[in-house]
């Protein structure tokens, strides 16, 4: 048992994660292609029309795995401030700030691919939904975030002021998403249900599912290749950064 | 006693040191040397415990600081650069607020005193507003007056004293030493500190730690 | 303890007293920006008594978000921030005494003008209590949860701006709950519920953002 812990934090080491984080990137890259191209062309071409929304539903290809994606990776962020706060690894701060772009890409993403389902299905491009308001408020939160990461130049001001807010954040998300639930029933009018995904067609539910690992391959791809660069400029001083080739060439 | 282990600390991605090593006992004084930036506040803030170190210990009477709180800050005197003083309030209040807040009551007459000693007569009772740098700065050195912490940290309490000032900031040093207490203190003026041998800390050299 | 708590606010009220100023900024921007909407939406009443209750609560979350710069820069700035994290006290008290300053100091004075706004508004006398007791729950409540914010932005550049960005994501339960009392009472539906709601955050709050304040002032304080 001990020396398992010792092998993980063995990797929480900036210097062993490095080569690791490369590999790891390029393979979920590569990944993610293939899936997503998979994905697209099952949304577009495979899965059937729906009966009631006609062609125009296959955007909820990208804006539902967009959508988990976007509350995804908002608990891993808050999952890695966790782990910095209790055992202070270097690591963990910029595992979170590596994804909070990628996850405000996501958040945004949702959005807008939600307004473009929106305008056919609705009739407009934006609904005060409690589904769509709380994704909104997620957006919020994420360029909260990275405006303090921003903000504050010292590096270890900026890892534990972070990994705090997204704490009080996560913590906040499930009172904010009831108040916005119980603030959109009440004004019941501009309410319109989305179709059950019970019923859904495998095939959709396939493609789904397909997207959906092929964006989450496309966050870690994007964290692993940001978490480098972090890596590179923080520990730009050391001599095993000194040594690596890509930098001595 | 004060025993500090192998600190390192950081400042941004600097290093400022590493493997620094002391021990303070019971009527000893260090005097921290080093030129500008050689983290001699950013030392005495991490052994209050303002700034938590990247690695290494800082024990009080054989305990982390970090876990026992509440027992070192009360033996605890921290002077900064900044005064700690509200601008809009007197000096008796700022006296007494600071007290409260050290918890040590102290009344009006006993804050009334110790600014007459610091050479404060006449001026008690005017906002700190009004007042000059080194006036602000003896109604913040008031504090060691009043106080019965064991451990003084002082960073540049000289700055800004005349004379006068500095020779009975001294003397109340000396007596705090004498009486077994023990303080780290920063200073660029030349001073007389105590009579014995005040220990020597050279901040600003790679791999030092020496006392 | 009490005694620390008690000298925390005794001191923050002399300061406010001495520097009256501060007080009323906040007063008077609250009072401008509710004065503005009627001009920028028209003076059809109807139109006016239904959007007050978001008009009023929205002005009041600005203000207080205009105010929450000053609740650590101040002390921050002259040091006497480092030395409260010094001092040997229980730095939750110290935290709540602040904030229960910042309160007394830049909400009541809202909440006792709420019914002269909501005037301006023809809201009903009911619903003009409702406002007011809903302004009196949720102040406290964000002063509490914007105290998070003013920790983290200390000292920052641009902390006043990024503190909005921070905190108001976090007070749309406040202003929601807040807001919905009103609009509830007005429409007949009861606000009981609301403010029930409301008290649950105060409570919340008050349990939980004294400690995330603590610690986001740890680590701006550094």
């Amino acid at each position: 048992m001990s020396s398992r812990i010792l092998n993980w934090f063995k990797f929480s080491s900036p210097a062993t994660f490095y080569p690791l984080a490369g590999r790891i990137g390029v393979w979920s890259m590569v990944i993610a292609v293939v899936l997503i191209v998979v994905g697209l062309y099952m949304s577009f071409f495979v899965a059937p029309t729906d009966y009631k929304q006609g062609e125009g539903y296959r955007i909820i290809y990208v804006h539902v795995p967009a959508a988990w994606m976007s509350m995804f990776i908002y608990l891993v962020m808050a999952f890695w401030s966790v782990l910095g706060i209790i055992y202070n690894t270097r690591l963990s701060a910029m595992m979170t700030s590596a994804l909070a772009p990628t996850g405000a890409m996501f958040a945004f993403l949702s959005l807008w691919t939600g307004a473009f389902w929106g305008k056919p299905m609705w009739g407009t491009w934006w609904v005060w939904d409690a589904r769509l308001t709380s994704a909104l408020i997620l957006f919020f939160l994420y360029l909260g975030y990275i405006a303090l990461q921003g903000a504050i130049d010292d590096t270890r001001r900026s890892d534990r002021a972070g990994a705090l807010l997204v704490l009080v954040g996560v913590v906040n998300i499930p009172i904010i998403y009831f108040s916005v639930k119980w603030w959109n029933t009440l004004h019941q009018g501009a309410t319109i249900k989305m179709s059950g995904e019970a019923s859904m067609d495998p095939v959709m539910l396939w493609t789904m599912l397909i997207m959906t690992f092929g964006f989450w391959a496309y966050a870690i791809a994007t964290a692993m290749s940001r978490v480098r660069s972090i890596i590179l400029e923080r520990e730009r001083e050391t001599t095993w950064v000194s040594e690596l080739p890509e930098v001595r060439g | 006693m004060l025993e500090v282990v192998e600190l390192e600390c950081m400042r941004g991605d600097r290093r400022l040191f590493t493997g620094l090593s002391f021990k303070l006992e019971p009527g000893e004084l260090l005097h921290l040397h080093g030129r500008n930036g050689s983290g001699k506040t950013t030392l005495m803030r991490t052994v209050c415990g303002l700034i938590r170190p990247s690695a290494g210990e800082i024990l009080w009477d054989g305990e982390g600081i970090w876990d026992q709180g509440d027992d070192f800050n009360r033996d605890l005197v921290y002077i900064g650069h900044k005064n700690g003083i509200k601008d809009d309030l007197n000096g008796i209040e700022n006296l007494r607020i600071c007290s409260v807040l050290d918890g040590v009551q102290i009344n009006e007459s006993q804050a009334w005193d110790a600014l007459e000693k610091m050479g404060l007569r006449g001026h008690e009772d005017l906002p700190a507003r009004v007042l000059s740098q080194g006036q602000k700065r003896r109604v913040t050195l008031a504090r060691l007056l009043t106080h019965d912490a064991k451990l003084w940290v002082l960073d540049e309490p000289f700055t800004a004293l005349d004379k006068a000032a500095v020779e009975f900031l001294q003397s109340v040093i000396r007596d705090h030493v004498a009486n077994g207490g023990m303080v780290i203190l920063t200073t660029h003026q030349e001073v007389n500190l105590t009579r014995g041998h005040p220990k020597q800390l050279q901040l600003g050299w790679k791999g030092e730690g020496d006392v | 303890m009490f005694e620390v708590y008690r000298a925390i606010l005794m001191r923050d009220l002399t300061l406010a007293l001495r520097r009256r100023s501060d007080v009323f900024i906040t007063l008077f921007f609250f009072v401008v920006v509710v004065s503005l909407f009627p001009l920028g939406i028209g003076p059809e009443m109807d139109t006016l008594r239904m959007i007050a209750p978001g008009v009023v609560w929205v002005a009041a979350l600005l203000s207080s978000m205009l105010a929450l710069e000053r609740l650590f820069t101040v002390d921050f700035d002259d040091g006497a921030l480092e030395q409260m994290l010094l001092a040997p006290q229980p730095m939750f008290i110290l935290v709540l005494g602040k904030v229960t300053a910042h309160w007394l100091i830049t909400g009541i004075p809202l909440v006792l003008m709420s019914p002269l706004m909501g005037l301006q508004y023809d809201l009903s006398g009911n619903a003009l209590l409702v406002l007011l007791v809903s302004l009196l729950l949720g102040t406290p409540a964000l002063s509490l949860i914007g105290a998070i914010g003013a920790a983290l932005t200390l000292g920052l550049r641009g902390g006043g701006v990024l503190v909005s960005l921070l905190v108001l994501p976090l007070s749309i339960p406040v202003l929601i709950f807040g807001a919905g009392a009103v609009e509830a009472s007005v429409s007949g539906l009861g606000e009981q519920g609301h403010l029930y709601m409301m008290g649950a955050i105060l409570v919340l709050a008050l349990l939980f953002a004294p400690l995330a304040t603590l610690a986001a002032l740890r680590i701006s304080a550094e």
